[in-house]
This record gives structure tokens, C-alpha cells and sequence, in this order.
């Protein structure tokens, strides 16, 4: 008796949800493509939306901020993702790694994409490149005070410098860059000098510390080229718009190696049930309109040479040297740099 | 049927019990698995630089948030439910609302506010003529101590539940008792109401401990080192996720050493309702002075942990309120409310079902140690235990579909993996210790003799449970439905990693936004994952209180 009953409830909640719930998102019998994604959703909706209304393929999404990779990984030959894509290198480096990844077979996409934005075995590509640069004060800074990552060092800076957690992937792979340029000892050595120079514990986001300089907490600040863009023409919240407006930016090293780069980028799942459309897609976002959309929306910097940048960067950032390093390398000095920010105790 | 099949209908619930419990310990199972797996031994990195941190951050943090939660819930419990004060029935279920608030929400909000840049500190610097962060000091919203006290203000209301739910289910004439022998209200709290309701509060207590430990969100944001972070970072920038899993086993073997130690402090002291708990509670009355007193207790953390958070909240909105016009909007709203009450129901179901087996053989102590076990998914940060879902339930399906093909050469694909099914599992499994840990303590203060007479007069187990046991835990399992209901409202990190594709829930919408910090375009979401977690809060409150009022 008991076992009809608490049976027949249980099911009866469960099949209803369940029911209720995977109505809606039913995708209907046309073609599509699915993307695990690191990046948020609405900021690919208009590429994305672009490459339907152009292909009629469709396409849909799961977003999460960590364990795409052991999705794919556990879901094994089933799974249902086509595309993974990311905001940092580090993920696309792990999936080559651990072989989730296919190799993507495009001459469009080696012409689309230069050879430093591409995986050497061809299973991920970037699809754009940020740098991560200086933010000063107008106010408190002079012009050339400061042109190299390593003059964070200094003394003068006592107390001046502002940055997110050292272990955040963007500081993570700026540090990998140094342990590859100067080597770890060096790198370490410099790391513990920022950290003497840090105004305030590391926290918040790249936007907190331009912030955080308008406000007069510190002086000199590391951040993401784009956000700056992101600040500038914000309009739903004004009071960025003054933050942007307090700051100067400097690309580092300009003299010699070239500011740090990093990447957003796609790689193709090795099981994934629609790899025609998902070259498709990825050939698309290295196409010259959905590069425009990226610098237009986003204020990230083309992959493919020769599209036009936005007026936007044209006028405040210029033409600049970019570090031109295996992003590869950079990718596998991360664990190091994690464990170098822990003997620091630069997020301490 | 039973007698056909040689089972007492006893054996059946044990074996039930069995079954509901295993597949609980499922996800946590995983994550033990994989600790024995790592890539590299990370311990004696750890142990040289940051180890000391983790622990020092998070034993803080535990007992902060722990003294806090009780001073605050233990007191309001106890003067809304046997004083008399203006305000006590308003009271009553406000005190209930900061539950309502996502713990990230309210971090952002009081850092928006209290921050260097903030509009507090602002006005300060402008009023006293300071310039720069040197002339003065303020305290550092985003530190330990932060975290503490937002932690507390929306975790307080765990152990307010409980304890009010004891109270209320206590032998009225026992306190009457004390009363006539001359105890005052303080007295009669200390000596009487307190230890009885123990049991519960140290219930209470738990959960928030479990919640603390297995937080993310706030002590990330306010760049508190503490295990949890460890835990990512070993996962996600080492690249080491057995490593991960160590940390996070040993979190969960941390946790049943507090459960143990609750335990055995309170060794074999039992107490069981009498027959009076539809009497009428006489409150004590309150001079003037403690009138005011007994309200600015109670008001403080509705003030701080609801009002100031809503208030902000909705001056926000104003300046997005296009979002609400979003078509995508209603369908995030239609699946946070049915995944949430799905995991409510489902929840509460398991957890009576698990209790009740073993009310009925309570001799099995195997039983209820798989139990206990059971609840550690509530201490495990939400990203790790949906790692623990995502690798049996893609081990299920790729078998299924691996002896699929070899017979008759079709490809089931994944069948449980990436649906809302697998949400609704990890809910239940996250959620299990808070459905049980209300049911439980409801369950244990029926006296077994009830269940002798029923069952002498003919009754089977079910009929029991039906008939004797569930009209007498009502508040228990009113309680367990609300709490599951508004945590899987607020529930994130395992939705966002084990959703189906274009698929949102409120708290997935939000996260997008915030985790961009763009808290003032989050507002909205924010707001509405409040307003629909509060009315199951009023509406239950209510019920609650009727279960006492009714008589």
C-alpha cells in the first residue's frame, strides 16, 4: 500500500517539474549548434544572433563561471556540446590537454586568424585579444612617471597600487607571461615587490580599481584594456563615466617586449554532434562582421588584422606594441604563478 | 503482498530508508572518489604558505557567524513567542524576511554603501572637510568581519525557525510550573525553555554552520581567504581538482566531528511533547522598558538584514525597470518557482520518509549513520557538489547508452545529464540536512507511545504516519517545505554548471550581471527572487502559528 502511494507522489512532483520546466527551452528540429560558455551570455547575443538570422542555424547556450570542462569531460562520447568558449586562455590550454578538444580544419579561419592567436595543433582559436595595461590617475601621475610592468616596483609607489585578487586568470596569466620573459625567481621577486606597494588588499574587479583611483584610494591601478571602453560609454550608470574619465592608460613595455595580451577564444568538442555547424559559427566569429560587432559591442581588439577598430580605442588607446608570446606558455606557467602568489601572500 | 514476498512492512521501510540515503550519499560518494585522484600532492604547498590562512579565515568565520546567528535567533524566538510586546505578531514572520535575501546580494548591497566610494563615507568625508582615505579611518566593509555580519544577518533566521518552532511546541504546563515556583521571565528562559529547545538550536546552528563553510559568493567578493576558497583555487588555477576534493573532504570530516561532538554533549537527554500542546501559551508581560527593549531587539535585524537591503534594492530597479518588460524574464521567474517548489516537495519527502524508517527500527544504527551522512552535501561548496552529480549521473547515462547500442543499436544519449532533473537532485541533496534536520526535531518530541497505541490498534507504518504522526509534525514540515523552498530560490553555483541549454533561472540571471559587478543591472532579478521568496515565508509563517493559535 505504502509503496503505490509514496511512489505515485513522488513521481507525480518530480514528473510534473520536470515536465513544467523542459517545455519551454525545447529547441525545434532546425540546425543548430550548442555552446558550453565561460563567457556571459549577453555578451555574445548580438554575434550569435547575427550568425542565425544569417545561417537559420540556431543556437543555444549554457553559460556557467567553472566546470564546463568536467562536463564535457564526464558526458564523454554523449555530449551535447558542440563549442566551448572562453574568456581566458587557461580553460582552452586544459580542454587541449585533457583531448576534449577537436582540431579545427579552416584555411578561412589560418587566414581569418594570425598565427599568435591560434593553438600551433590547431584545436582552439582566438576570436579576440585584449591587453592587460596601467591605469594612473590624470591627477596624481605625470606623463611617463611610469612605462613598465616592472616599475610597479618601485618605491615611489608605496602604498599607490590597486588590483584584484592575484589569483584571479587575467593576474594569473600576466604573471605566467613574467615567469616566461624573466624567468620565476625574477617574477616572484617582482610580484613581492607590488605587493609591498599595494594601497589596499586586492578585491574587487577591474572596474572597482579604476574606481577606486577616481576615488583617490590609490594612484596606479592594473586592469583590462576593454573595460575601460565598457566605463567610458556607460550610460545606465553615469558615475562610470567619471571613473574613466580620471584615469590615463599606459601600455607597458613599449620599448621592448609589448604589453601582456591575452585572448577570448573557441575550440571544437572531439564529440561533438554538429561539427558542421560548429566550424560554421567559429568561422563566422573570425569573419570581418562579427570581428566589428566584437570591438564595436565590447571594445576588444580585433583577431583578424586590417578590421577596423572603434573610434573608441582609436582615440584613446592607438596603435601600441602587444607582447607577441605563446599564449601556450603563458597558459602553462598559471599553476606556478598560483602557487607564487601564495608564497607571497599577495591576497593575504 | 509483503507477506507474499516474505517482508514485514517494518523491513520495507528499511529498506526504503536504504535506498533514499545511498542515493543522497551518491554525489557526496563522487567527491570522496575523487580525492583519492589528484595530479599532484599539493598538501605541502599548501601547508608552507597559505594553509594557515584557510583554517585561521575559516574558524573564524564559523564561530562569528555562529555566535551571531544564535544571540540573534535564539533572543527573538524566545521574545516573540512568549512575550508580549506592540509589534510581536508583526514580528513574528518579519523576522523571517532577511532569509529571503540572497547572502551575495546583500554583500554587494552593503559594500555599495559602506565602501570607500559609498555615499556613507562619502558624506562623512564631506561633513568633517577629509580628503583622502589617510585622514581617517572607517571599518573595512569588504574583510572577515564583514563577511561575518552579512553571513549572520541572512543566515540568523535558521536558527530563529527552530527555536521558535520549539518553543512553541513545548509543554506549555511545564513552564507554568516554573512559573508558580517562582521563576521570572529570564529565569523561566534560562532554565526551562532553553534546554528543552536545545536540541533544535543546535539544529539550527548546524545548518548555519554547513552554510558558512560551503559559501562562495560572499567571502570571495570580500577576498576572505577561507577553505572554501581553496578549494577553487587548487580546482581552477592548479588545475587539480583531487586536490579540491581533498579539501573538500576533509570540510565534510570537520563537520561530522561537530555533529559527534553535538551529540554526544547532549548524551541521552530525550524530551517528548505532551498532550497539552494545543493550550493556549500565557506570554509574559513586559514592563514599558522592556517593551521597547524586547522591540529594538527584534527590529535591528529585520532593519538591517531586510529593509535597508529591499530598500536599496528597489531604488535600483527604478533605473532598469525595462528588464521587467523582458520576455525572458517571466520564463527565469516561472523556472526558479517550480524547481523551487519541486525541491521542496521532493525534499521534504525524502527527509520524512528517511526519518520515519528509522523512528521504526531505531535499534539500526547503520542506518542512521548513512543517514547523517546523507545531510554533508549541505557543507560542500555548490560547484564541487555538482561535480558530484554531474559524474554519476554521466556514468548512468553513458552505460545506459553504451548496453543501448551493443543490444539494440540505439543511442539513448544523456538522458538525466543537463536536465532540470539534475537540478532538482542537487537541490535535494544540498537541501536534505534542512529538510531533515526540522523534520527530525519535529518528529523526536512525538512520544513513541503514540505510535505503540496505533500500531496495537491495528495501524499499519503508513497509516500511523498518516494518521498520527503528520498532524502532529505539521510545523516541522511546514517549516522544512519554506526553508528548501527559499534556499533553492537562491541556490546558484550547481544551477548555473548543471542547467540544459538556454535555460535561466532568477539567480542565474542575476549572477550574470553581478559577477560583472554590475550589481545596479542585477537589481531587478535580485528583487523579484525576494518578493517571491517572501510570500511562502508569510504565508507559512502564518500557518505556523496557527498550528498553536488554532486551539
Amino acid at each position: 500500500m505504502f509503496q503505490v502511494n509514496t511512489k505515485r507522489f513522488s513521481s507525480v512532483v518530480t514528473i510534473s517539474t520536470v515536465a513544467a520546466l523542459s517545455a519551454a527551452p525545447q529547441a525545434s528540429l532546425a540546425e543548430e549548434v550548442n555552446i558550453y560558455s565561460y563567457r556571459q551570455e549577453f555578451l555574445l547575443r548580438p554575434l550569435l544572433d547575427a550568425f542565425t538570422a544569417k545561417t537559420d542555424i540556431d543556437v543555444n547556450v549554457v553559460y556557467a563561471s567553472k566546470s564546463l570542462l568536467e562536463r564535457i569531460e564526464n558526458e564523454g562520447r554523449n555530449t551535447p556540446a558542440d563549442i566551448l568558449l572562453t574568456s581566458d586562455i587557461a580553460p582552452l590550454f586544459d580542454a587541449k590537454e585533457r583531448n576534449l578538444l577537436a582540431r579545427i580544419d579552416s584555411a578561412e579561419i589560418s587566414a581569418n586568424v594570425p598565427a599568435q592567436y591560434r593553438d600551433e595543433d590547431g584545436t582552439w582559436v582566438g576570436l579576440t585579444a585584449r591587453s592587460r595595461i596601467i591605469y594612473t590617475s590624470k591627477e596624481r601621475v605625470a606623463d611617463g612617471e611610469i612605462s613598465r610592468y616592472e616599475d610597479l616596483t618601485d618605491p615611489k609607489w608605496a602604498e599607490r597600487i590597486c588590483t584584484r585578487s592575484g589569483k584571479h586568470s587575467y593576474n594569473l596569466s600576466l604573471i605566467g607571461s613574467l615567469i616566461e620573459h624573466v624567468g620565476e625567481a625574477e617574477a616572484e621577486a617582482w610580484l613581492a615587490g607590488v605587493k609591498a606597494n599595494l594601497a589596499r588588499k586586492p578585491q574587487g574587479n577591474d572596474r572597482a580599481q579604476v574606481k577606486a583611483i577616481k576615488e583617490g584610494q590609490c594612484d596606479v591601478a592594473l586592469g583590462n584594456s576593454y573595460y575601460f571602453g565598457a566605463m567610458l560609454t556607460n550610460e545606465k550608470e553615469p558615475e562610470q563615466q567619471e571613473w574613466a574619465d580620471s584615469v590615463k592608460l599606459i601600455f607597458p613595455n613599449q620599448a621592448d617586449r609589448g604589453a601582456h595580451m591575452n585572448i577570448s577564444g573557441a575550440g571544437i568538442t572531439a564529440n561533438a554532434p554538429n561539427p558542421k555547424a560548429a566550424l560554421a559559427l567559429i568561422e563566422f566569429l573570425t569573419s570581418e562582421e562579427a570581428q566589428r560587432i566584437y570591438a564595436e559591442v565590447n571594445y576588444e581588439f580585433p583577431v583578424r588584422p586590417g578590421v577596423a577598430r572603434s573610434a573608441l580605442i582609436n582615440e584613446y588607446m592607438g596603435e601600441f606594441k602587444a607582447d607577441d608570446i605563446n599564449l601556450t606558455r603563458v597558459a602553462a606557467n598559471r599553476g606556478a604563478a598560483a602557487k607564487m602568489v601564495d608564497r607571497v601572500g599577495f591576497d593575504n | 503482498m509483503g507477506q507474499l514476498l516474505g517482508f514485514t512492512s517494518v523491513s520495507r521501510w528499511t529498506a526504503l530508508g536504504w535506498i533514499i540515503a545511498l542515493l543522497v550519499i551518491l554525489p557526496i560518494a563522487a567527491v570522496i572518489w575523487l580525492a583519492f585522484n589528484p595530479t599532484e600532492n599539493i598538501w605541502p604547498h599548501l601547508i608552507s604558505s597559505v594553509l594557515p590562512v584557510y583554517v585561521e579565515s575559516t574558524l573564524l568565520l564559523l564561530s562569528g557567524v555562529g555566535l551571531i546567528s544564535l544571540a540573534i535567533g535564539v533572543s527573538t524566538a524566545w521574545l516573540v513567542t512568549l512575550c508580549n510586546f506592540p509589534g510581536r505578531r508583526l514580528f513574528e514572520w518579519a523576522l523571517l524576511l532577511p532569509f529571503a535575501i540572497p547572502a551575495y546580494v546583500i554583500a554587494y548591497i552593503y559594500t555599495d554603501l559602506l565602501e570607500y566610494a559609498g555615499p556613507i563615507q562619502s558624506s562623512l568625508r564631506e561633513l568633517f572637510g577629509w580628503r583622502t582615505a589617510r585622514d581617517y579611518s572607517f571599518p573595512e566593509i569588504r574583510s572577515l568581519g564583514g563577511a561575518i555580519l552579512m553571513l549572520s544577518l541572512v543566515l540568523y533566521p535558521y536558527v530563529y525557525l527552530l527555536a521558535r518552532s520549539s518553543f512553541l511546541e513545548q509543554s506549555v504546563n511545564i513552564r507554568d510550573a516554573s512559573r508558580t515556583l517562582g521563576c521570572n521571565p529570564w529565569q523561566s528562559f534560562y532554565r526551562i525553555s532553553l534546554p528543552i529547545a536545545r536540541p533544535a538550536i543546535a539544529v539550527g546552528l548546524a545548518l548555519v554552520a554547513m552554510e558558512t563553510l560551503n559559501d562562495f559568493g560572499t567571502v570571495d567578493f570580500f577576498a576572505v581567504k577561507s577553505l572554501s576558497a581553496g578549494i577553487y583555487d587548487a580546482w581552477l588555477n592548479m588545475s587539480n581538482l583531487g586536490a579540491a576534493a581533498q579539501i573538500a573532504t576533509l570540510m565534510m570530516l570537520f563537520v561530522v566531528l561537530l555533529m559527534w561532538l553535538e551529540r554526544t554533549s547532549r548524551a541521552r537527554a530525550k524530551q517528548f511533547s505532551g498532550a497539552d500542546r494545543f493550550k493556549r501559551i500565557e506570554r509574559f508581560t513586559l514592563s514599558r522598558g522592556q517593551s521597547l527593549g524586547a522591540f529594538i531587539v527584534c527590529f535591528m535585524p529585520v532593519f538591517f538584514g531586510f529593509i535597508v537591503p529591499l530598500f536599496e534594492l528597489a531604488s535600483m530597479t527604478l533605473n532598469h525597470l525595462d528588464q521587467f518588460t523582458n520576455s525572458r524574464f517571466l520564463a527565469q521567474a516561472s523556472n526558479s518557482f517550480l524547481l523551487s517548489a519541486g525541491a521542496a516537495l521532493l525534499t521534504a519527502l525524502l527527509a520524512l520518509l528517511l526519518a520515519y524508517s528509522q523512528r521504526l527500527k531505531p535499534q539500526l544504527s547503520g542506518l542512521r549513520i548513512a543517514a547523517k551522512l546523507a545531510h554533508l552535501g549541505y557543507a560542500l561548496p555548490g560547484a564541487v557538489l555538482a561535480i558530484g552529480v554531474i559524474i554519476p549521473f554521466a556514468l548512468f547515462d553513458n552505460a545506459l547508452d553504451s548496453w543501448m547500442r551493443a543490444n539494440f543499436d540505439i543511442s539513448t544519449g544523456l538522458i538525466l545529464s543537463g536536465t532540470p532533473f539534475a537540478i532538482l537532485f542537487a537541490y535535494s541533496v544540498r537541501f536534505l540536512a534542512v529538510s531533515s534536520g526540522s523534520i527530525e526535531s519535529s518528529l523526536a518530541k512525538v512520544t513513541p507511545s503514540m505510535d505503540m497505541a496505533s500500531r496495537s490498534l491495528g495501524a499499519n507504518p503508513l497509516e500511523t504516519l498518516k494518521r498520527v504522526h503528520l498532524p502532529l509534525i505539521r510545523t516541522g514540515l511546514l517549516t522544512a517545505l519554506l526553508v528548501v523552498f527559499v534556499d533553492s530560490m537562491k541556490e546558484l553555483p550547481a544551477t548555473l554548471i548543471l542547467r540544459p541549454f538556454n535555460f535561466d533561472t532568477l539567480a542565474t540571471a542575476v549572477y550574470q550581471f553581478a559577477s560583472d559587478e554590475k550589481i545596479e543591472a542585477a537589481a531587478p532579478g535580485s528583487l523579484l527572487i525576494v518578493l517571491v521568496g517572501i510570500i511562502p515565508v508569510i504565508l507559512l509563517s502564518r500557518t505556523i502559528t496557527a498550528t498553536r493559535d488554532a486551539a
